[in-house]
């Protein structure tokens, strides 16, 4: 941890961003949560060379062994490593939350753009968002997967329509005050184009709000990527996510409790330390928390 | 007040007629015949037309909407494919453990998190409060299931303490079937208490600055009074909504929370359906329980008027 301190103090000194970016690594919290972020995105992305054991190899003579030193966190009731599969699930699960990230930010900001910026288009948009947000987040996406059918890719667009609305509320917000600003009357006084305006000097100003939103739906996203998985109507079972692998514990539970352990815990691990840098970064940024935390 | 009123119902109504036709949308999406998927493989094809026609499906999809539409108005949801009774009736023996969880849950959520949230507030930046914050953070980061799954294992099979899963029959008095829902009732309560906890906090935190908290501590009230009395009655309002939203998460966490400890819920109901693809129950439940979220929100800005009267309509 202490090593990561001159990384802050190397930082450029000028500008908002910087500004922004030492204050939150000079924060303990981020620090802890940024690390395991960074540790398990590694793991996940080197996960054929860290791994002792191939996550689908099937060694029946070796299944429910408890944690030993052959088998860190144990085997399966397969007999396969559950290291392995946890190291090879949070390629699943941390590309899951990813992509759904992606897509949702991306679909949320142009909704939200377009209802803050455009009042004709602003009650249409909103009351649908109103809607979507009627339902349970899970609930949303248990339907929607219902429809759309069990795979990976549909659990990524499913979770993506159900995390759109959240981030088209923030963009609005933020929109409504930044397009009453005086640089907006002046980049419109001076011609420049709508889509500019709106891509470029409005979205640079509100970019703060989303990053906080994006932290907390990464970290949502993986809960519920979990909870589908875990009901059955998630990713297929072939692939090891953390969700499949305490889904398919759940039979052998009182006979191996490091089966729905390990992955829980990297489910935990993952959500915690993205919250942690999503709410540090929510404190600097919101004057009144700032005061009040 | 009645201007108010009227022009709430009027949003909500709108809101509702939005949620119906996404609800009906989200289960036209299926690709295929939705008859041939509910029928699965072995159907034959006098068997799809016949259930196409049952249900309309054959007809237009605006025909189709408005059917479903007037049958909505007259308080029918439609007809199970697979219990082979309506979606209501249901919905209605299903709601008992799904109601009765979802209220402990709330109990237990409110009881953590409103005096851990004071106490958070009061002895800002000390060890409590430090304590209570990643305690909250905490919660916000376990998933229910996986929490139900451990503590089922370690109080339930291991230690005996609570039944293993399941509700009882129906013919067994209410508090045995309660008895099925104490360990279910702690996890989503603790789970969901870091939420209330984290707004009674900052709600706390908010109020104690303000001049009136001043004034009553320099009247000399003693420290208690100044807290209990003066700000938390003014910090409660944030709260409420935050006790409601924490309403609507429960209800997402029941559903997958009565599958991890078997209880015959809401939940359960519905994740049954997905699996069997039973589209009027997942149609019915999807909708009934967004108008319960809908309805929650009206009821927590009407009980704005009865806690604090410097709010008016």
């Amino acid at each position: 941890m202490a090593t990561l301190a001159p990384i802050a103090a190397t930082m450029p000194s000028r500008g908002p961003t910087a500004i922004l970016l030492r204050k939150l690594f000079g924060r303990k919290v981020v620090l802890v949560g940024g690390v395991v972020l960074v540790a398990m995105a590694l793991a996940a992305l080197a996960a054929p060379w860290i791994t002792p054991y191939d996550p689908m190899a099937l060694k029946v003579l070796d299944r429910l062994q408890s944690p030993r030193a052959a088998h860190w966190f144990g085997t399966d009731e397969l007999g396969r490593d559950v290291f392995s599969r946890v190291v090879f699930g949070a390629r699943y699960s941390l590309m899951i939350g990813a992509c759904v990230v992606v897509v949702s930010v991306m679909a949320g900001v142009l909704l939200g753009l377009f209802a803050g910026f455009f009042r004709r288009l602003d009650a249409p948009i909103m009351r649908v968002v109103d809607a979507m947000m009627s339902f349970p987040d899970i609930l949303l996406a248990i339907a929607l997967v219902a429809a759309l059918g069990a795979s990976m890719t549909n659990v990524i667009i499913a979770l993506s329509i159900v995390y759109t609305p959240r981030v088209a509320r923030v963009v609005r917000a933020s929109a409504l005050v930044v397009r009453e600003l005086l640089f907006i009357e002046a980049a419109r006084a001076l011609g420049v184009s709508t889509s500019r305006i709106l891509f470029i000097h409005v979205l640079q100003n509100i970019a703060s709000p989303i990053l906080v939103q994006a932290t907390f739906i990464f970290a949502f996203a993986i809960l519920a990527e979990a909870g589908l998985s875990f009901l059955g109507v998630g990713v297929p079972p072939a692939f090891p996510t953390w969700g499949t692998m305490i889904a398919a514990s759940q039979q052998y539970a009182h006979r191996a409790i490091w089966l729905p352990l390990f992955p829980g815990v990297a489910i935990v691990l993952a959500a915690l330390s993205l919250q942690m840098v999503g709410d540090s970064l929510r404190d600097l940024l919101d004057p009144k928390l700032r005061k009040t935390l | 007040m009645i201007r108010y009123l009227a022009s709430r119902f009027a949003g909500m109504a709108v809101v509702m007629l939005i949620v119906a036709i996404l609800v009906f949308v989200i289960t036209r999406l299926a690709p295929g015949d939705p008859a041939a998927v509910m029928l699965g493989e072995q159907a034959t094809a006098a068997d799809i037309a016949k259930l196409r026609a049952t249900y309309g499906l054959d007809q237009p999809l605006p025909l189709q909407f408005a059917y479903w539409v007037k049958e909505l108005a007259h308080g029918n949801l439609g007809q199970s494919i697979f219990l082979q009774r309506p979606v209501t009736q249901a919905l209605a023996e299903r709601a008992e453990p799904t109601f009765f969880l979802t209220l402990f849950s709330l109990a237990i959520a409110v009881l953590i998190g409103v005096p851990c949230g004071i106490a958070a507030a009061v002895w800002r930046g000390k060890a409590v409060d430090q304590a209570f914050s990643a305690f909250a953070m905490l919660g916000a980061s376990i998933p229910s299931f996986w929490l139900g799954l451990i503590l089922m294992e370690l109080f339930a099979v291991s230690l005996g303490w609570f039944p293993v899963a399941g509700y009882g029959d129906p013919g067994v008095p209410l508090s045995n079937r309660l008895h099925h829902l104490i360990l279910p009732s702690i996890v989503l309560g603790v789970v969901n208490s870091a939420l209330i906890l984290r707004f009674t906090r900052a709600s706390m935190l908010d109020v104690l600055g303000e001049d009136h908290i001043r004034t009553a501590r320099a009247k000399g009230m003693s420290e208690s009074r100044v807290v209990l009395h003066h700000a938390l009655r003014n910090a409660l309002i944030p709260v409420i909504t935050v006790a409601g939203l924490t309403f609507a998460l429960l209800i997402g966490g029941a559903i997958v929370t009565e599958t991890v400890f078997g209880l015959p819920g809401v939940g359960n109901l519905v994740v049954s359906a997905v699996l069997r693809r039973d589209y009027p129950v997942i149609q019915g439940a999807l909708l009934v329980i967004a108008a319960l979220y809908v309805l929650i929100n009206l009821a927590i800005d009407l009980l704005y008027l009865a806690i604090d009267p410097r709010v008016k309509y």
